[in-house]
């Protein structure tokens, strides 16, 4: 890595002119001097972006402006929250199966881990790991970009998130503790007695989500503008790697849906500071009338899931989109149905802006929208169902490595079909009316954003850390995280699905002198031992990354044989501008495995028509 | 191939354990039979389509695992393939939509004929009201609600003076009678649900909410809070009785009217009346202060 100055120069000092100087062939670099009419690919038309080379350790380390970098803070920053969402869940997991065993544990520290393990997961760990995380790192590199656009804005937004954890964080430890008030943050009970972290608490939480919102907006921007605007030579939109479609989509609709969060925050901090009345109506509360009137708790629910809703596809669009590409590449296939892929993807991002009151079908809302809603709910199934399909098709007669990689993937297929069905049970409007409020939503939500998410996290980690680090991780290790962590979860949240038929309601501290929970005690039970091995199983990946780092085996270019941009830097990791002295020139899509007459089972995307005419590979 | 087997085996549990689990619904007790029956449908197809799926992955797994030199396809798109998936995934989806939207317009329709009942709720308990012999609902309004007019009931509406109240966490409701329940809150959000009639609304401050359901077993029930209200959620309990015709109305005959509780505050208020006199104009005034 110490030698990222020495060849800085050698593509900053291209001028516009030279590109255009440059004649067609000459940039293919096809080497032979005279390539075929075929391989031309239209000059770029604008010069290069300068880049701002690090000189110092600050500069390099912390406050970078290379997006590889921002990306492994961003992950790390994320993985950081999201232990101690894990520990919060174990704390939560142990009143809920041996209740009393843990004095400390009182009904208000319950509601403050039930909040704030579902606020940090959600936000802070998944959206950051998947859009500030994978997002940062993969897209200039997929796309075949020195960097992201605007690499000081895109410092600015880790930093910016870095800031609202530490915020978020700084809520544990001011008077009255965090929020307790659910992770929805429903109104009224969020900001008046009753609730825990009511004060400091619940300020602290929406000044820490708005920085988010603030610093994500950053980031976003960079994300979008960089693919639409900073995609190398012949990589058209249909050529992209699914991932970056994935988090594409996904960064757009975060972009339309954090503002109605960033809105409801500043409107209940005004409710909460000044005594306004937007999400308050007249209340009385021990014999008196509060002074609050006429606003509306049901306008927040709207809000917030008009921003929680899409927040769900934020999430999964591109977990979608890694996992083709992961799918794709160790099944030595080609992703099937590519184009219906994207337009699922797009498809569904559009959809997920009309579903959002399917939370709220016994909200008190209107009942007649339940018939709109259930409707649109259901329909987003179709091309969701499309894309399943279409996975388990490109593994049908392709030549399919069983590492973990693909374990996980496997892993992700299972969990998330079985989710998405259990979806099915409750945006169904009348099947949600006994389901809702039960831990048939827990179970839901768990298996379909949670751990369905995380396996393909973890294959990404698997994947792509050979890219990273440089090294690869110990197969045998991942196998063993791999199949205590998918077992382990699949116990917790299969069965929790049946606590929700028994009628056991979400958020209660604890429940055993109800008449019917008699029979689920034995099941509480398992279930928190099975989520205390799962947690401690991720020690697995810790221990792995230290033996590897230390002892591994060090990483080939291109281990896994894939298509994509990534894999063809000029050093292995990348260096700072990714690419050496000149950007790849693309010729084809990311997924062209086992093209007939092709004498490997991989054709990169910079391989040229020329290079390939006698092989029978499809037009792209 | 171990692999493959493992997969197998889970999907295998899956099923077993949805045909032999111990925990399933609590027997219903109200008329939302078709609600049940609509799961059992989604668990049929969705079922079905999960146990397929996957079954097709483990399949790939044991045929297509990794082999040098296998000769893999190379067929980017399938366009009938696709076609014929996407209409058959509609067919399903529809199938499953039809019966929920149709019992769910029932859901919303209430019945001419319903009981309504006032569910009244706070943190964190509940109080209920019935209407009187002229079978209205007085008007309320949370301002209202003090030590002698525990509902906010408006004392000039005529509706409300034979209203009776039951101030207590237990309700009995008339076995094969229609009830709409008309739900109430005074400070945050709630929910009122008896898993055994399998329906629930939340209570939202500042509006009335409704649904109904008409319980058909006779016995006692346990009521939840299903919305989460602060700390003292998990212990708002309270309790439903379902009863005969013939004991419904020994209980019902049995209960107090807002007259009746006007006229027992006035003699109170004739025995102590000094005291009671001083409490209740500080309470007023109070209110005054506050708004």
């Amino acid at each position: 890595m110490s030698d990222e100055h020495e060849n800085k120069s050698g593509y900053q000092a291209q001028s516009s002119e030279t590109i255009h100087a440059q004649s067609s062939e000459a940039i293919t670099g096809s080497g032979s001097g005279i390539a075929p009419d075929m391989d031309y690919v239209r000059p770029a038309e604008l010069p290069e972006q300068d880049l701002y080379h690090p000189h110092s350790f600050i500069e390099k380390w912390v406050f970078c402006q290379d997006a590889k970098v921002i990306g492994v803070q961003y992950f790390l920053t994320a993985v950081f929250t999201g232990i101690v969402g894990l520990i919060l869940s174990w704390l939560m997991r142990l009143q809920l199966g041996f209740p009393g065993l843990a004095g400390f544990i009182t009904a208000e520290h319950y509601y403050q881990f039930v909040t704030m393990h579902g606020m940090i997961m959600v936000v802070y760990f998944l959206t950051a790991l998947f859009l500030g995380g994978f997002g940062n790192y993969l897209i200039p590199l997929m796309v075949g970009a020195r960097d992201m656009v605007f690499p000081y804005v895109n410092m600015l937004s880790f930093w910016m998130f870095f800031v609202a954890v530490v915020v978020l964080m700084a809520s544990f430890f001011v008077p009255g503790g965090p929020t307790g008030a659910g992770w929805t943050l429903y109104p009224p009970q969020t900001i008046l007695e009753g609730t825990p972290g009511h004060g400091w608490g619940i300020l602290l939480m929406l000044i820490s989500l708005s920085l988010f919102v603030i610093g994500f907006t950053m980031g976003g921007l960079n994300y979008m503008i960089t693919i639409l605007q900073a995609r190398t030579r012949g990589m058209t939109l249909m050529r992209m790697p699914l991932t970056v479609w994935g988090i594409f989509t996904a960064t757009v609709l975060a972009m339309l849906a954090f503002p109605a969060l960033l809105v409801s925050s500043i409107m209940m901090t005004l409710d909460k500071l000044l005594g306004t009345s937007f999400f308050m109506p007249t209340i009385l509360k021990a014999g008196e009338v509060l002074e609050y009137g006429g606003g509306s708790p049901i306008l927040f629910q709207h809000l917030f899931w008009f921003f929680g809703h899409p927040e769900v596809y934020i999430v999964a669009l591109p977990a979608f989109g890694i996992v083709s590409d992961l799918i794709s590449v160790h099944a030595r296939k080609n992703i099937f149905g590519y184009r219906m892929m994207v337009w699922a993807i797009v498809g569904i991002g559009a959809l997920s802006f009309f579903v959002w009151a399917h939370h709220m079908y016994v909200s008190g809302m209107n009942p007649w929208f339940g018939f709109f809603f259930a409707s649109t709910t259901l329909i987003i199934a179709v091309p969701t169902a499309m894309k399943v399909y279409n996975w388990i098709l490109t593994l049908w007669r392709g030549n399919i490595r069983i590492n973990t990689v693909m374990l996980w993937c496997l892993g992700f297929i299972v969990t998330f079909v079985n989710g998405g069905i259990t979806g099915i049970f409750l945006g169904n409007v009348s099947v949600d009316v006994p389901l809702s409020d039960t831990y048939f939503v827990v179970a839901h939500f768990h298996m379909v954003m949670g751990i369905a998410p995380l396996m393909v996290i973890m294959g990404a980690i698997y994947h792509w850390f050979p890219l990273v680090a440089g090294k690869m991780l110990n197969e045998k290790l991942g196998k063993w995280h791999f199949w205590i962590t998918f077992l382990g979860a699949y116990s917790i949240y299969f069965p929790m699905h049946y606590l929700g038929f028994i009628g056991v309601p979400r958020r209660y501290y604890e429940m055993y002198d109800s008449p019917y929970m008699t029979s689920g005690v034995g099941l509480n039970e398992f279930i928190s031992t099975a989520a205390f091995i799962v947690g401690a199983a991720q020690l697995f990946l810790v221990f792995n990354i230290i033996k590897t780092m230390k002892t591994g085996k060090k990483a080939e270019q291109n281990p896994w044989k894939a298509n994509s941009l990534e894999w063809y830097t000029s050093t292995v990791p990348p260096e700072h501008g990714n690419f050496g002295d000149r950007l790849p020139v693309v010729h084809r899509w990311p997924y062209d495995y086992n093209v007939p007459g092709a004498e490997q089972d991989y054709l990169p995307q910079t391989a040229a028509p020329s290079e390939v005419a006698h092989t029978e590979v499809e037009k792209t | 191939m171990h692999v493959g087997i493992i997969f197998f085996l889970i999907i295998l549990g899956s099923v077993l354990f949805h045909i032999f689990t111990p925990w399933y619904w609590t027997d219903i007790a109200s008329n939302w039979q078709g609600m049940d029956d609509t799961i059992t449908l989604t668990f049929w197809i969705g079922g079905g389509v999960f146990v397929a799926v996957c079954l097709f992955m483990i399949y790939c797994l044991f045929k297509f695992s990794y082999k040098e030199g296998r000769k893999v396809e190379y067929k980017p798109e399938d366009k009938k393939l696709e076609k014929i998936l996407t209409w058959a995934t509609t067919l399903g989806i529809a199938a499953l939509l039809a019966p929920g939207l149709i019992i769910w317009n029932q859901y919303v329709n209430v019945p001419k004929n319903a009981l309504e009942v006032d569910v009244m709720a706070w943190q964190w308990g509940w109080q209920y009201r019935l209407p009187g012999e002229d079978g209205k609902l007085g008007t309320t309004k949370v301002t209202n609600i003090n030590d002698e007019n525990p509902f906010g009931i408006n004392v000039d509406d005529p509706f409300g003076r034979d209203d009776i109240l039951v101030q207590s966490d237990y309700i009995n409701l008339e076995n094969n009678k229609p009830v709409k329940i008309l739900l109430r809150s005074v400070d945050v959000l709630h929910n009122w649900y008896v898993p055994q009639f399998r329906s629930k609304m939340d209570a939202v401050p500042g509006i009335v909410t409704f649904y109904w359901f008409e319980p058909n077993k006779i016995g006692e029930y346990e009521v939840l809070c299903a919305e989460y209200c602060g700390v003292g959620h998990y212990a708002m309990r309270g309790g439903v009785e379902v009863q005969s015709t013939k004991d419904y109305n020994v209980w019902l005959s049995e209960q107090e009217t807002f007259q009746d509780l006007i006229a027992k505050n006035e003699t109170l208020e004739f025995e102590d009346n000094k005291l009671a006199k001083n409490n209740n104009i500080n309470l007023k005034q109070d209110i005054y202060k506050e708004e």
